[in-house]
């Protein structure tokens, strides 16, 4: 039997893997389908792959008519065609990626914990399992691994702090309401390797003594409740969540709470406040959620790729994560090429590549074959950046002091038809469709900024944006103001003759 | 009328679940097509909160609807990544075949703006009764909508 691989992610799904996974069934009896996770190239998507005895054979963009032409030339012996890409390891685009993160993502089919644990899964847990809750922690930190949410927050910390907090109950809660604009990794890691997030959190349960975790998913991501409600009952029937964790007297489990379209509930207390099944409202702080979280109780609240990065920083040690980046940044990030790009999709690597490094050698340039206008960085709070600092490295303190964000690593490219006015005015829209209405400058000055700008009135705009940056309680409103910003600096002449 | 006992049941299911509001909301807007005004006393009563407490979580949240939805509904993401390709054309190419705004409906169609569907590298996307189809165009938003409405 010829093993054929056919994707289902979303992104492959809504380019036709579903479609493409019925013709090549039509066609041929004696294969065996897999559908497995995406490699995040998404611009080849979908990616079907023919295991040969030299490798998988990689084979996209596969609409389905292009099917019976596929069969026609052999493609299951691995034979050429126009859209053969060679060995999929070998693709440049994937080959040149620090996969760490994201190592099984594409190669195994997401939920047969076979092929988990064939690839290294749980063999970071099963050596938490031997290391008291205190050890765990001193490993993460020595990883220097940061939340991967955008805040950038040291994991070992946040940690450390739940742990020496004592409560009859504690929690871990995971954030996987991507909400940014020009982001998709989360939604891959859940729809590719759900049990790397699931290990990921137990690991963090037993290194803080929390026997409860949440995962809060967003309602856009309707694969992703699927697959982690289907993985989490498998992990549970192999008695890796439940009461007694592989014989070790350890209990945790696990449950997905779906969001309703909010983006400010992604912010760690609105998301808190919804999971409670109350307004998205953004809680002031202190207390931290740490000391005074989820139902009143300490929580580790953590991004979907913070707590997918435990497993390999357990299973081969903080050092070598640490290895990786530069600077206070370590490890790996994985970025998200979107937009008006030419080859779009997931890249895992170190930190300290730089943006032209991303755009122009991964990405290729734009999908319009158009200049490059502006790149957004990191979500909608996130600064629009020129040309002209494409050599920025991507690393936490470079992009600070340049007065950006790296963020959940959204990257979007406009090409030159792009207006800034529009983006500025958009990002102020955002805002008073989104704010939670708690404080005053996200709620009024959201869609006072919006009439400022389409009044000409750039002064008091950025007076305004002031006001928003030091004032607002959380980093909606406080952030607003950079896209805003940069959009006005970079590229004034857009802002004229309103 | 609604089916108080189909309420019951509904609802029911989620006196347990600690801070379970959101997903009761979920399941009787998955039962119903929308939050019937009948069901917001009942769900008060299922987790001890006033009337107006749940009419506070409903309206906060983009996704409950209080009335009926068209038969068909499109959803059109409105962020950045899909602006970069061209969304704001292809939205106002919608609006006019629908002929109706963002966030209205009639009995065909209900036309709803989304903030991400996370399909930023195939930019744009749209959404038809659930079903995503990324690089929507003028050119074959026709088709997708023929075919999602057949469905």
């Amino acid at each position: 039997m010829i093993n054929v691989y056919v994707p289902k992610d979303t992104a492959s799904i809504s380019m036709g893997a579903n479609e493409v996974a019925d013709a090549i069934a039509a066609l041929a009896e004696d294969i065996n389908i897999i559908r497995n996770g995406t490699w995040g190239m998404t611009y080849l998507e979908p990616l079907v792959e023919v295991e040969t005895a030299n490798g998988r054979i990689a084979y996209g963009p596969v609409r389905p008519e292009d099917v019976a032409g596929l069969f026609e030339a052999g493609f299951l012996r691995g034979a050429d065609h126009d859209l053969r890409h060679g060995l999929t390891s070998e693709i440049e685009y994937l080959k040149n990626q620090e996969r760490l993160t994201f190592a099984r993502c594409g190669l195994i089919d997401p939920l047969s914990i076979d092929d988990y644990i064939k690839n290294d899964g749980f063999s970071g847990l099963s050596k938490a399992l031997k290391l008291s809750g205190q050890e765990i922690i001193d490993d993460v930190t020595t990883s220097g691994l940061r939340g991967r949410g955008g805040a950038a927050f040291p994991t070992g910390i946040k940690w450390n702090t739940v742990l020496a907090t004592k409560a009859d109950q504690k929690y871990i809660c995971c954030n996987a309401d991507e909400g940014d604009s020009g982001t998709f990794s989360d939604r891959i890691l859940m729809e590719s390797d759900p049990f790397c997030l699931i290990e990921g959190m137990i690991i963090a349960g037993i290194a803080v003594e929390a026997t409860k975790g949440y995962i809060y998913l967003r309602s856009e991501y309707p694969l992703c409740k699927s697959v982690l409600n289907n993985a989490i009952i498998i992990a549970r029937q192999e008695k890796y969540l439940g009461d007694d964790i592989c014989g070790s007297g350890k209990s945790f489990d696990i449950e997905v709470r779906i969001g309703a379209g909010s983006y400010v509930c992604g912010e760690e207390t609105a998301m808190l406040e919804s999971l409670e099944g109350k307004r998205g409202m953004v809680r002031a702080k202190p207390p931290l959620p740490a000391h005074v979280g989820l139902f009143g109780k300490p929580t580790v609240i953590n991004n979907v790729l913070s707590l997918a990065s435990i497993p390999i920083i357990m299973s081969k040690g903080g050092e070598f994560y640490k290895d990786f980046g530069i600077g206070r940044s370590r490890g790996t990030i994985a970025f998200q090429l979107t937009g008006n790009i030419k080859c779009g999709g997931l890249v895992e690597k170190a930190f300290g590549i730089t943006l032209g490094e991303l755009i122009n050698g991964f990405g290729g340039g734009t999908y319009s074959d158009k200049a490059i206008k502006a790149v957004q960085v990191g979500g909608p709070l996130g600064a629009y950046i020129a040309e002209d600092n494409f050599n920025l490295p991507l690393d936490y303190e470079a992009f600070s002091e340049a007065g950006a964000v790296l963020g959940h690593g959204g990257i979007v490219v406009f090409d030159e038809t792009a207006n800034m006015k529009d983006q500025a005015i958009f990002a102020f829209e955002f805002c008073a469709i989104e704010s939670c209405g708690k404080c005053t400058p996200c709620r009024i000055g959201s869609t006072r900024g919006v009439e400022l700008i389409k009044a000409g009135n750039l002064e008091l705009t950025k007076e305004l944006c002031e006001l928003m940056d030091t004032s607002s309680l959380c980093a909606m409103g406080g952030m607003t103001p950079i896209p805003v910003k940069s959009a006005m600096k970079n590229w004034p002449q857009d802002f004229k003759d309103v | 009328m609604i089916d108080l006992d189909k309420v019951n049941e509904v609802i029911g299911r989620y006196k347990k679940v600690e801070g379970g509001l959101l997903e009761c909301l979920h399941a009787v807007q998955h039962a119903f097509g929308y939050i019937p005004k009948e069901t917001l006393d009942l769900m008060a009563d299922c987790f001890n909160i006033s009337r107006a407490e749940v009419h506070g979580v409903i309206s906060y949240y983009h996704d409950f609807k209080t009335s009926p939805q068209g038969r068909t509904v499109v959803r059109i993401c409105q962020a950045e990544a899909c602006q970069a390709m061209g969304s704001r054309a292809l939205t106002d190419y919608v609006k006019d075949m629908l002929g109706l705004e963002m966030g209205a409906s009639d009995e065909n169609y209900s036309l709803e703006a989304v903030y991400c569907f996370g399909n930023c590298a195939l930019s744009p996307n749209l959404e038809i009764n659930g079903n995503l189809h990324a690089r929507a165009s003028k050119d074959n938003f026709e088709k997708l909508l023929k075919m999602g409405a057949s469905l």
